[in-house]
C-alpha cells in the first residue's frame, strides 16, 4: 500500500480576535482627509463597536492559521455525496476579480455595463443547452433559493388558473430543503416512498397525484445517486392532473450532454452552480441556484430579465405575471462569472466531465462492495451508497468509518442521508479526482474495514490527527454560546 | 483538458472493474426517451490565454471606478478592500471548503464563522447574530416571515423608505403565505411618518431601515417606543450600509428586536449587486426562530475548545416542513470577509473611516447647496442624500456620462412623484478633487 | 441505546403508544416521556412546552423535544387543561434523560374526561407493545 496522505503536522494555536491587539494599532491605510470635519449631532453618535484594534502582521497570521485549521479540495479529496466537490479551477478566480467586473456597480446604466449583461445573457443561453429547458434565470443565490423559486412559480401558475392546489409530492429520496421550501409556498408534503430498486414507481405516483396536489419535486438522479428512470411516465401522469414537475438539479453532474429535462418531462428545474459548474463552496457559501424552466413557464420568472435587442443588452423589468424579486439584485454575480468561465473552459467537454464523474463513482462502488453493504447493487450514477452494516458485530457505526477516513487524510462522504438508507455512506468523488487518488482512498477504505474487526478502538476514538478531537454537540446545543 | 485527469489506460482499468464496455455503457438504464436528440452545441473550448482575453473584452466594457466617478450608492457602495483581505480570502483552504459538517476539519471555517458572529452582535448592538443570509432584501424577508412566526399574526409593516428592491423581495417572499403587508409613507423630511403608523395592534413586525434609502438617518429610538406600546410586534431595522453605525447609535440600543441588512460594505466587491452578505441579529429570546446556520462553542474529547454548527433542530433537513427557512448555507465567505474587514479597521479605524464618509456627504452636500440645488429631506444623512434638480437634468445626467460621471440615481424610478430628484453616495473613494468636478461639470 | 430488560416502567403509571406516560394525582394528572422514550432520543438539548392555560385534546400534539440531530412531538394522553408546566427543564432539559419520571415531568393537566385516562396502557400492556 501506497503512503497515505494523512499525517500530523505542527498546528498552531490561536486566541480569539477580540483577545489580540491594542488600542490604536491599525491594519486599514486611512484615506487622506481633504474635507473639513463636520460633527454629527450628539444624540446620533454612538460609541462605535467593541472591535479590537489589530496591527497587519496580527490579522495576516489570525487568518492564515484559521485557514490550517480547515480541509478543503484543494488540501485533499472531498468525496461528500451530493455536494459535488470537484476542483474550483484557480483561473475562474482571476476572472471574477476583474476591476470590470468585481467594481461594477449594480445600478450602472444599461450602456456602461454592457459586458456583464452579456456575459449574464450568454450564461442563461448555455445553461438551456445544457438542460434542454429554454428559459433560465441566475437570480437566486443557492440551490433552496433555487427550490424557492420553483415553489413560487408553482403558486404563481395555478393563481393565474384560479385553482388552489394544498399539496405536493415529495419522493423519501429527495433533499431535506425540499419539503421546508414547498412550506414556504404553502404546499404540504405528501411522501412517495421509492420501491426497492430505490427509485419511484409510477403506480406508486399515480395513487397519490390528484387534482389537489400541486405536482411533484424530484430529485434526477436521486440522492441514492440512481437515475429515475420512470421519469418520462411519472411526469405523464403529473401533467395529466393538471400539476408541474419540478426537478432538483443538484446532481446535475450526472448527466450533462446524455439527458434532456425537457424531454424527460420536467418543467422547473434548479442548478447548483457550485456543484456542477465547479465554484467554490466558500465553507458555506455564496452559491448560485439558476432555475431553467419551459417556454410556457417563462413569464413567471423574476425580474429583472436580461434581454437582446438591436444589438444592446438590457434589464427589463416589464414582465406583468412575474413572480417578482428574490434578491436586492441579479443573485451572485460573482459566482456567475465562475460557472461562465467554468462552461468557456469545458464546451462540449463536459459531457466528458458527466462520464468520468460516473465512471469512478462506478468504480468505488465495484472495488468497495465487498467490505461495505451496499444496499442497492446495481449501476450507480456520480455517487453510491453504502451502509455500515458489515461492520455492526464490531460495535463500529457510520460516525466512526467518517472519522477514521479524516486519519488518513481524507474528506469522508456525507453521513446519515439519504434517510432510506439506515447508517448510510455517501460518496461522490466527482471527475477531478485521479485514478491515483481514487485507489488510495480505496485502499484507506478497506485499511479500515479491517481495523473494524481487528482493533475497533482505533475507530471509536478517531479521529487524532486533526487538530480537535470529537466534539461535543450535546453540550453545544444545551447551553448556546453563539458569540464571545 | 486540464480538469480531467483520466489517461485512456485508467478509464479501460476502471470500465473493466465496473463492468462497462465503454464510458457511453455507464449510462445504458437511461431510457431513450429522456436524452438528449444531439450533442452539446457550446462554444469550442478557450485555451486558458484564450478565456484570459475574451473575459478581459467582456470587462473592459464596464463602467468602474477610477476611470469613471460613480457616484451611486442605493444599497452598494464602493469602499476601498485592503489587499490584506483580498490575499487571505484567496487562501483556499478557505473558499475550497464546504459547509462546516465535519467540525474535527473545518475549525477554521468554524471559528472565523464565530468571530463574524461575535462582532456583527457588537456592531448592531443585540445578543445573537447567525451566520448570514443571502443579501439585504431577503434577510429582511427573512425577518419578517420570523416576526409572523413568533407572534401568530399575518400583517406587517414596511416603512416607504426603505430599499424598493428590498420592499419588492418582501412581497415576494410573502405573496403565497397570504400575509397583508402595509407600507408606512415618509415624510416631507424624507423620515418615516410615524403619525400615520398603522393600527399597531394586530402587526406582527414593522420594519425600518436607517440610514434609510434617502440616507435619512431614522428616529429608531422614537419609532421603537411607539412600536413597542404592543409589547408583542417586534421592531425590525434594516440597513444597506453598516458602514453608518461605525458612528451612530446602533439599532439594539435604540429598542430593534431584530437587525437585518446588507454586509456588501465591509470588504466585498460590489460585482454587480453579488455575492453580498445578509446581516442578521436579534435579541436573544428570539434566537430558536432565528433563520440559517449558527456556530456554536463547546469543547473536544480532550476538553480542548471548539466550535460545530449547532440548534441544528431549527433547520430545513431536520424540521423540514416546519424548519424556521429552507435556508440551507451561508455567505460563508462573504461573513469571513466581513470579519476581517471589522477586524481590519478596528473600533479605532471603523470610526474614522465612518466619520470621513459622513463628511465627505456633507462637502458635496454644501458645495450643491452653494451651488444653488435644493436638498429636499432636512434630515441628517451618512454617506448619501437627496438632491433635487432643476428640471430636465436629466440630459445634464447623460451629458455627464459621456464625460465618465454618474451623477447619482434618478428616483423618479421608484418614487414617481419625486421628479428631478437625485440620489448621490459619496465614500471615502470620492476625492475633493472629483466632488469639484462634478460641481463645475454640473453648472457647465 | 439500552436493551428495553434495562430500562424503568413504575407500575403506578399509565402509558401511550407514542411513549408519553401520565400519572393520577388527584383530580390532576401528570405527564412525561418514558425511560424508552428518552433512551431512544439520547441527549436531550431543548424542550418546548405549552403554556399554562392552554387546552389540548386527546393525542393533539404539546410541544417538541429536541436532540441534538432531531425533533419529537409530545401528544396529550389524554384531553384537559394545562395547568402547570415543569420550567426547570428550560435550562436543564437534562433532567428528562437523568429522571423520566421524577424531575423530568413536562405538564400537569386538569383532565376533560378522566375516562381517557383509563383507557390508557397499564405497565404490562405498554411493556408488551414494545416488546412487539
Amino acid at each position: 500500500m501506497k503512503a497515505m496522505t494523512g499525517t500530523r503536522g505542527l498546528v498552531l494555536n490561536e486566541p480569539f480576535l477580540w483577545e489580540q491587539g491594542a488600542r490604536g494599532r491599525t491594519c486599514f491605510s486611512m484615506p487622506r482627509r481633504d474635507v473639513d470635519p463636520c460633527p454629527l449631532k450628539d444624540e446620533l453618535v454612538g460609541q462605535g463597536p467593541d472591535f479590537p484594534d489589530l496591527s497587519e502582521v496580527d490579522l495576516v497570521r489570525h487568518y492564515t492559521r484559521l485557514s490550517t485549521w480547515n480541509f478543503g479540495v484543494d488540501t485533499g479529496m472531498y468525496p461528500l455525496g451530493s455536494c459535488t466537490m470537484k476542483y474550483n479551477p484557480k483561473i475562474n478566480e482571476k476572472m471574477a476579480s476583474l476591476p470590470g467586473f468585481a467594481g461594477a456597480h449594480p445600478l450602472l446604466p444599461a450602456e456602461l455595463c454592457q459586458g456583464v449583461l452579456k456575459l449574464m445573457y450568454d450564461l442563461e443561453k448555455y445553461l438551456a443547452e445544457i438542460t434542454g429547458l429554454p428559459a433560465v434565470t441566475l437570480q437566486p443565490a443557492a440551490g433552496a433559493h433555487g427550490e424557492l423559486t420553483g415553489m413560487l412559480i408553482f403558486h404563481a401558475f395555478f393563481k393565474a388558473r384560479n385553482q388552489q392546489r394544498s399539496k405536493i409530492l415529495i419522493p423519501d429520496t429527495a433533499h431535506g430543503t425540499n419539503p421546508a421550501s414547498a412550506a414556504l409556498c404553502g404546499f404540504k408534503s405528501i411522501p412517495v416512498a421509492s420501491n426497492d430498486q430505490g427509485v419511484l414507481a409510477p403506480e406508486e405516483v399515480a395513487e397519490l397525484m390528484d387534482e389537489e396536489t400541486a405536482g411533484i419535486m424530484i430529485t434526477n438522479p436521486n440522492t441514492l445517486g440512481l437515475f429515475e428512470d420512470n421519469i418520462k411516465k411519472i411526469a405523464g401522469i403529473v401533467h395529466a392532473k393538471g400539476g408541474l414537475v419540478y426537478a432538483d438539479g443538484a446532481n446535475m453532474n450526472a448527466i450533462m450532454g446524455i439527458v434532456d429535462m425537457s424531454k424527460s418531462g420536467v418543467d422547473i428545474l434548479h442548478l447548483n452552480l457550485h456543484k456542477t459548474f465547479a465554484t467554490p463552496h466558500g465553507g458555506g457559501g455564496p452559491g448560485s441556484g439558476p432555475v431553467c424552466v419551459t417556454k410556457n413557464l417563462e413569464k413567471f420568472l423574476p425580474v429583472p430579465r436580461v434581454i437582446h435587442q438591436n444589438g444592446d443588452y438590457t434589464l427589463t423589468y416589464d414582465c406583468p405575471e412575474s413572480i417578482g424579486k428574490l434578491h436586492a439584485f441579479y443573485g451572485n454575480f460573482g459566482v456567475q462569472i465562475k460557472a461562465y468561465s467554468y462552461i468557456l473552459s469545458m464546451g462540449a467537454e463536459l459531457k466528458k466531465a458527466s462520464q468520468l464523474a460516473v465512471l469512478n463513482a462506478n468504480y468505488i462502488k465495484e472495488e468497495l462492495k465487498s467490505v461495505f453493504h451496499l444496499p442497492y447493487d446495481r449501476a450507480c450514477m456520480h455517487e453510491c451508497v453504502f451502509t455500515d452494516k458489515f461492520q455492526k458485530p464490531y460495535k463500529v457505526t457510520t460516525l466512526d468509518i467518517a472519522k477514521r477516513l479524516m486519519d488518513y487524510g481524507f474528506h469522508p462522504p456525507t453521513i446519515y442521508f439519504p434517510l432510506v438508507v439506515h447508517g448510510a455512506l455517501m460518496i461522490e468523488p466527482t471527475e477531478t479526482e485521479s485514478k491515483t487518488s481514487i485507489d488510495l482512498f480505496i485502499a484507506a477504505l478497506k485499511a479500515i474495514a479491517k481495523e473494524a474487526r481487528e482493533s475497533p478502538e482505533l475507530l471509536h476514538e478517531a479521529p487524532r490527527n486533526p487538530k480537535m478531537r470529537r466534539l461535543d454537540e450535546t453540550i453545544a446545543a444545551r447551553k448556546p454560546c453563539l458569540a464571545g | 483538458m486540464r480538469y480531467l485527469p483520466h489517461t485512456d489506460e485508467e478509464i479501460a482499468a476502471m470500465l473493466q472493474k465496473a463492468g462497462a464496455m465503454d464510458l457511453d455503457d455507464l449510462f445504458s438504464g437511461i431510457p431513450e426517451d429522456c436524452r438528449r436528440g444531439r450533442d452539446l452545441d457550446l462554444p469550442e473550448p478557450f485555451t486558458e490565454w484564450e478565456l484570459n482575453q475574451h473575459m478581459a473584452v467582456l470587462s473592459g466594457k464596464m463602467a468602474v471606478s477610477p476611470e469613471y466617478k460613480i457616484f451611486l450608492g442605493a444599497g452598494s457602495y464602493e469602499h476601498y478592500i485592503p489587499e490584506v483581505i483580498k490575499q487571505l480570502l484567496a487562501r483556499s483552504e478557505f473558499y475550497t471548503a464546504y459547509t462546516p459538517y465535519q467540525p474535527e476539519i473545518s475549525q477554521g471555517t468554524l471559528q472565523a464563522i464565530y468571530e463574524y458572529q461575535t462582532l456583527t452582535t457588537r456592531l448592531l448592538g443585540l445578543d445573537v447574530a447567525n451566520a448570514s443570509l443571502y443579501d439585504g432584501a431577503s434577510g429582511l424577508a427573512e425577518a419578517l416571515l420570523m416576526a409572523i412566526r413568533i407572534t401568530g399574526r399575518k400583517k406587517v409593516a414596511v416603512a416607504g423608505s426603505i430599499h424598493p428592491f428590498y420592499r419588492k423581495v418582501v412581497q415576494t417572499y410573502l405573496a403565497p403565505t397570504g400575509c397583508e403587508i402595509v407600507e408606512i409613507p415618509y415624510l416631507a423630511n424624507g423620515k418615516t411618518d410615524l403619525t400615520r403608523l398603522p393600527d399597531l395592534a394586530d402587526l406582527a413586525g414593522i420594519a425600518v431601515q436607517s440610514p434609510n434609502f434617502f440616507g435619512c438617518i431614522e428616529d429608531l429610538d422614537l419609532i421603537g417606543r411607539e412600536i413597542h406600546s404592543d409589547p408583542k410586534t417586534l421592531f425590525v431595522v434594516t440597513f444597506t450600509e453598516p458602514l453608518a453605525y461605525g458612528i451612530l447609535k446602533n439599532p439594539g440600543s435604540l429598542g430593534a428586536d431584530i437587525a437585518c441588512g446588507e454586509g456588501q460594505s465591509f470588504g466585498i466587491p460590489q460585482s454587480f449587486g453579488g455575492p453580498g452578505l445578509g446581516m442578521f441579529a436579534a435579541k436573544k429570546r428570539f434566537m430558536r426562530n432565528m433563520p440559517g446556520r449558527l456556530v456554536g462553542k463547546t469543547k473536544d474529547e480532550n476538553g480542548n475548545r471548539g466550535f460545530v454548527l449547532t440548534l441544528a433542530t431549527r433547520e430545513q433537513h431536520i424540521r423540514r416542513e416546519k424548519a424556521t427557512s429552507n435556508i440551507c448555507s451561508n455567505q460563508g465567505l462573504c461573513a469571513t470577509a466581513a470579519a476581517m474587514y471589522m477586524a481590519a479597521l478596528g473600533r479605532t479605524g471603523l470610526r474614522e473611516l465612518a466619520r470621513l464618509n459622513h463628511d465627505k456627504a456633507e462637502y458635496l452636500k454644501n458645495q450643491l447647496q452653494q451651488a444653488g440645488f435644493t436638498i429636499p429631506f432636512d434630515t441628517p444623512t451618512f454617506n448619501e442624500f437627496v438632491v433635487k434638480f432643476p428640471a430636465g437634468f436629466e440630459t445634464t445626467h447623460k451629458k455627464l456620462l459621456a464625460k465618465k460621471i454618474v451623477a447619482g440615481l434618478d428616483l423618479s424610478l421608484y418614487y414617481p412623484e419625486l421628479i428631478d430628484h437625485y440620489l448621490l453616495s459619496v465614500t471615502e473613494t470620492s476625492s475633493k478633487e472629483d466632488m469639484d468636478a462634478l460641481i463645475k461639470e454640473i453648472q457647465a | 441505546m439500552k436493551e428495553i430488560s434495562e430500562l424503568n416502567f413504575p407500575d403506578d403509571l399509565r402509558y401511550t403508544e407514542d411513549h408519553e406516560w401520565a400519572k393520577q394525582e388527584g383530580k390532576q394528572i401528570r405527564i412525561g416521556i418514558s425511560d424508552y422514550a428518552q433512551d431512544q432520543l439520547g441527549d436531550i438539548v431543548f424542550v418546548e412546552l405549552p403554556q399554562v392555560g392552554d387546552t389540548f385534546a386527546k393525542g393533539a400534539e404539546f410541544g417538541t423535544i429536541e436532540s441534538v440531530k432531531a425533533v419529537s412531538e409530545v401528544y396529550m394522553p389524554l384531553g384537559g387543561q394545562i395547568v402547570a408546566i415543569n420550567e426547570a427543564l428550560e435550562d436543564a432539559p437534562e433532567l428528562v434523560n437523568n429522571e423520566p419520571y421524577a424531575k423530568g415531568w413536562m405538564i400537569v393537566v386538569n383532565p376533560s374526561d378522566i375516562n381517557e385516562f383509563d383507557a390508557l396502557l397499564a405497565r404490562d400492556a405498554y411493556l408488551e407493545m414494545l416488546k412487539g
